[in-house]
């Protein structure tokens, strides 16, 4: 067992917890944050993502002691007293989610885009997608979701 | 009022999925729970000899060990075939029990054979391992095209067959073709997929001690009909001892019709272990287990005159079962597959013979399109074949064959009520550009590259299924839909359907259509959907049958109230019914021009006490209360028609396919919510190019599933495709009130032939097997090469 100290989404947590535990583990049974969803276990489908100091990176094949001390934000984490982020806003906008199941991985993986680049093209917009799979959308108001989203942030 | 109808309404379920509020099944928890992990045979094929379950049960944390003894001797049934289908000879088909944990023998690759409930899930997985299982392996039926020939898989099932089903006329068939200028022939395999919703299989299970019930949460499209088999056929507990719940649900695209092994042991578990039971399937579990897709090996030829008329068509397919029937399995290659064979030609003359035989591999059933996207690949590889060899232009050679009206009564079963199929190829040929074509090649070979153009027009029956048509093609099943409109005393409402969406967003198509029906706000209306002790019983969504059959019972279940609403509004109008006149949600007295809004009637309909007159306003005859209910039976299947265009550039050096046009000119009828409809054409595309370029499923020749996770099966991703240019030709349904047509499978149906067209046409003519990866792409290249150094 291993204690694990983190802030979520602003809050300090510290839990108790085996040590192989995943952050996705850990963020959906031991804190009920279950907006953090699990789609494949092989870090392909990117359902999982969550922000680690500030960087997407995937929940699934993160040990949750590997990132002692760090600050997490999650799906749950985004909007602001009540508010949709821009990112949200621009999905629901361009009709970019249908299932809804890779949705919250897919907008935390755009708002770490936009973070790293202003204004992408469609072509760097998918490549930067390339490791969330989406089996409703097509992709296609994803990629518009970005864009309307990238100037709003 | 502005109909709500036909606009880009935002939808009303988002908000919970962006914020991560959403509930899939995998996000409950209860109190006390078990982990439910199950052993899964590791062969293809085998005996089940003895199953020791004495070292796991000592497992630290362990609560129970079952296996398919204990199943057995508590005489809990097995997994189903819906649809009944008699071979050409008028036999039954032949359908093999299918147990919920195997006892005797294991004919997948996954099938589960026994399942332990721990404390922990470290400790359930850890117990499992220690379940010893002494299988004797048998060879293993693989490859469908020689299941007939190989031993029998199944006791009493003899060649594997498990149906010789015939649709159509030999013999006229034969007429036609004695009378042909030309016969095109294909030999096709239609690639077998995985659906891979995104959301892995999962249940969640609690037996109440007391009232004796057991709640299935589940990621199921039907929570109704995965009840009743589970009832019915089961004997799990009685319907109304058993509560199914289908929360949020992550896609299904038909994976998630059937209710499966898992579902079944964990409710009979949970009895037995008066324990809630959790499990969830990792991905591998999902490819081993969720029903598969397609898998047909197609000889397919088209009789044609030398100006390119169609005489005859015929098609001889074997379709994979897979281990054993499930519950669209046996009527996805027959009925959704062989009347719409002849696509959307006049063709006097056509059969479709199907063998579906039994193989031991995962069981394949409905997969978006079930049956119409082999169908269509079918038709439209031999349509773009004959194009080709008769030195015709491939869109001038299906405007040819086009019907000239409509209704259109097609040779084998279907009568197409409304269309415009030139129209919609019109369309698709100017939005691509067709005619610029030719000098977009030559930049292309002048860059080194091979650029291919494709064409495919379909129709496709889907709606499923009217009753009447269903039971007179012999099947035995029907399927109408369920809805009931609840007024709540202060004017809110709740509308139930039996539709499960779990993606399609009825939260807000059926919300706009009962708004405008009603003439209230959209945000007054609640869907509610997914629960067993919620809604009436109701056939789930599957087969694009939730707005054309489950929508339409709401809008009649509204017009009830309407009507209901009129003559409680003429009592309290003091005039008769025949002079209220109901307009945006107001119903008026004609002369008078005195009104009741919907709400003040909802109102009074349920506090008459409460009221000026101090009168009842409940006309004698009426009860209290403003709910109505209505089960919708179409009186026809909906056929959604179009045609689509792709352009694909070849890098002969890699062999690398890229998509960089696709435009799809699709008539769904009347449209209720544009955006919607476009994000189901978006998707439908995906997974149909995905078939055509990237996706497959591959066994080994011992029955081992080689692609059974993300490293080995290409899904698509986001830089796969371009940006796909849709249209829209809309000739409103004749056979349901709204006008409306499904759209939820066609982009899946009409792109695997327009691409795969697209690729052989860059290819010069080289036939080419989907998908159309890099490595066969680049070999054909080769040979092409070599053959034009011959012909210099």
């Amino acid at each position: 067992m291993a204690k694990v100290t983190l802030e979520v989404n602003g809050k300090q947590v510290s839990k108790e917890v085996p040590d192989h535990t995943l952050l996705s583990v850990f963020l959906r049974d031991n804190l009920n944050l279950t907006g953090t969803h699990v789609g494949c276990d092989s870090s392909q489908c990117g359902a999982c993502v969550v922000h680690v100091d500030g960087k997407s990176i995937k929940s699934c094949s993160t040990l949750a002691v590997d990132i002692e001390g760090s600050k997490v934000t999650t799906i749950e984490g985004l909007a602001k007293d009540g508010k949709l982020h821009p990112m949200q806003e621009a999905f629901k906008k361009t009709h970019g989610l249908q299932c809804g199941y890779c949705t919250p991985g897919m907008v935390m993986s755009a708002v770490d885009l936009l973070q790293n680049k202003k204004n992408p093209s469609d072509q760097e917009i998918r490549e930067w997608l390339e490791g969330n799979i989406c089996r409703c959308t097509g992709y296609q108001n994803i990629v518009a979701a970005v864009k309307e989203a990238a100037g709003k942030m | 009022m502005a109909s709500l109808v036909g606009s880009r309404v935002e939808r009303k379920e988002d908000k919970k999925f962006l914020t991560g509020k959403g509930r899939y099944t995998a996000d409950i928890n209860i109190a006390n729970q078990t982990y439910a992990i199950f052993v899964r045979s590791p062969h293809a094929r085998a005996q089940i000899k003895k199953v020791d379950t004495s070292k796991a049960l000592k497992s630290s944390g362990v609560v129970s060990v079952l296996t398919g003894k204990e199943i057995a001797e508590d005489k809990i049934g097995g997994l189903i075939a819906g649809w009944a289908i008699r071979s050409e000879d008028g036999s039954e088909m032949k359908v093999p029990n299918n147990p919920p944990l195997a006892n005797e023998f294991a004919n997948f690759v996954g099938e589960p054979i026994a399942v332990v409930f721990a404390e922990s899930l470290d400790e359930a997985k850890a117990a499992a391992e220690k379940v010893e299982v002494d299988y004797k392996v048998l060879k293993a039926v693989v490859d469908p095209a020689k299941a007939m020939d190989s031993e029998p898989i199944h006791k009493d099932v003899d060649k594997n067959l498990c149906y010789d089903w015939l649709l159509g006329d030999r013999k006229a068939v034969d007429e036609a073709f004695a009378k042909a200028d030309k016969i095109i022939k294909v030999d096709l395999i239609n690639n077998r997929l995985v659906p891979n919703a995104m959301e892995p299989r999962a249940c969640v299970v609690d037996y109440n001690t007391a009232t004796e019930e057991i709640t299935l949460y589940t990621t199921s499209q039907n929570p109704h009909l995965s009840r009743l088999v589970m009832s019915a056929f089961g004997n799990v507990a009685p319907e109304n001892k058993l509560r199914v719940v289908a929360p949020d649900v992550g896609g299904g695209f038909g994976s998630k019709i059937n209710v499966y092994n898992e579902e079944i042991v964990c409710s009979w578990a949970s009895k037995k272990i008066e324990r809630p039971i959790k499990w969830v399937a990792e991905r591998t579990e999902s490819f081993l287990t969720d029903t598969h897709g397609r898998d047909h090996v197609t000889h397919a030829e088209l009789a044609v005159t030398k100006d390119g008329k169609f005489l005859g068509f015929k098609n001889e397919t074997i379709a994979n079962l897979g281990a054993y029937a499930r519950v669209f399995g046996t009527v996805t290659p027959t009925y959704l597959f062989g009347p719409c064979a002849t696509g959307v030609y006049v063709i006097p003359a056509a059969y479709s013979n199907v063998k579906a035989v039994y193989t031991n591999t995962a069981p394949v059933d409905a997969y978006r399109g079930a049956g119409r996207p082999e169908a269509t690949y079918t038709i439209e590889r031999l349509v773009e074949k004959a194009a080709m060899e008769l030195g015709i232009d491939k869109t001038e050679i299906r405007m040819k064959n086009f019907p000239s009206q409509f209704p259109f009564k097609q040779t084998l079963v279907h009568t197409v009520d409304s269309g415009d199929y030139v129209a919609g190829l019109e369309k698709a040929k100017q939005m691509a550009d067709y005619a610029g074509f030719e000098a977009r090649r030559k930049k292309s070979e002048a860059n080194g590259k091979l650029r291919g153009i494709g064409v495919s027009s379909y129709f496709e029956a889907c709606g499923i299924a009217p009753s009447a048509a269903v039971m007179s093609l012999g099947c035995g099943v029907g399927l109408w839909e369920s809805a009931e409109v609840r007024f709540n005393p202060t004017g809110q409402i709740s509308v139930f359907t039996g539709s499960h969406s779990h993606g399609q967003s009825h939260d807000t198509t059926f919300a706009q259509i009962a708004a405008d029906e009603l003439g209230v706000p959209m945000e007054n209306i609640d869907v509610v959907h997914g629960d067993t002790d919620k809604s009436t019983f109701g056939m789930g969504t599957y087969g694009s049958r939730s707005l054309t059959v489950g929508g339409i019972a709401i809008v009649n279940a509204c017009k009830k109230i309407i009507a209901k609403g009129k003559r409680v509004a003429a009592k309290m109008l003091e005039v008769s019914p025949d002079e209220i006149e109901f307009k945006d949600g107001e119903f008026v007295a004609l002369k008078s021009n005195k009104k009741k809004t919907i709400g003040e009637i909802a109102f009074a309909c349920y506090v008459p006490g409460q009221r000026d007159e101090m009168k009842s306003p409940i006309p004698e005859g009426d009860e209290p209360g403003l709910i109505e209910s209505a089960f919708y039976d179409p009186p026809n299947f909906s056929f959604p028609a179009g045609s689509h265009i792709c352009e694909v550039e070849i890098d002969p050096d890699t062999g690398n396919v890229k998509v960089e046009k696709y435009t799809a000119v699709d008539d769904f009828g009347r449209i209720v919510n544009p955006n919607i409809v476009e994000g189901q054409v978006h998707g439908g595309l995906a997974q149909g190019i995905g078939q055509a370029l990237y996706e497959n499923t591959q066994y080994d020749e011992t029955g081992q599933l080689m692609t059974a996770s993300y490293m080995d099966y290409t899904m698509p991703r986001a830089d796969n495709f371009p940006e796909f240019n849709l249209g829209f030709t809309c000739t409103h349904a004749t056979s349901n009130p709204l006008g409306v047509k499904g759209c939820g499978e066609a982009g899946a149906i009409a792109s695997p032939p327009t691409v795969m067209n697209a690729v052989i046409d860059a290819l010069g003519g080289q036939e080419i097997t989907m998908p159309a990866t890099a490595e066969k792409v680049w070999k054909a290249c080769k040979a092409m090469k070599k053959s034009n150094a011959k012909a210099a």
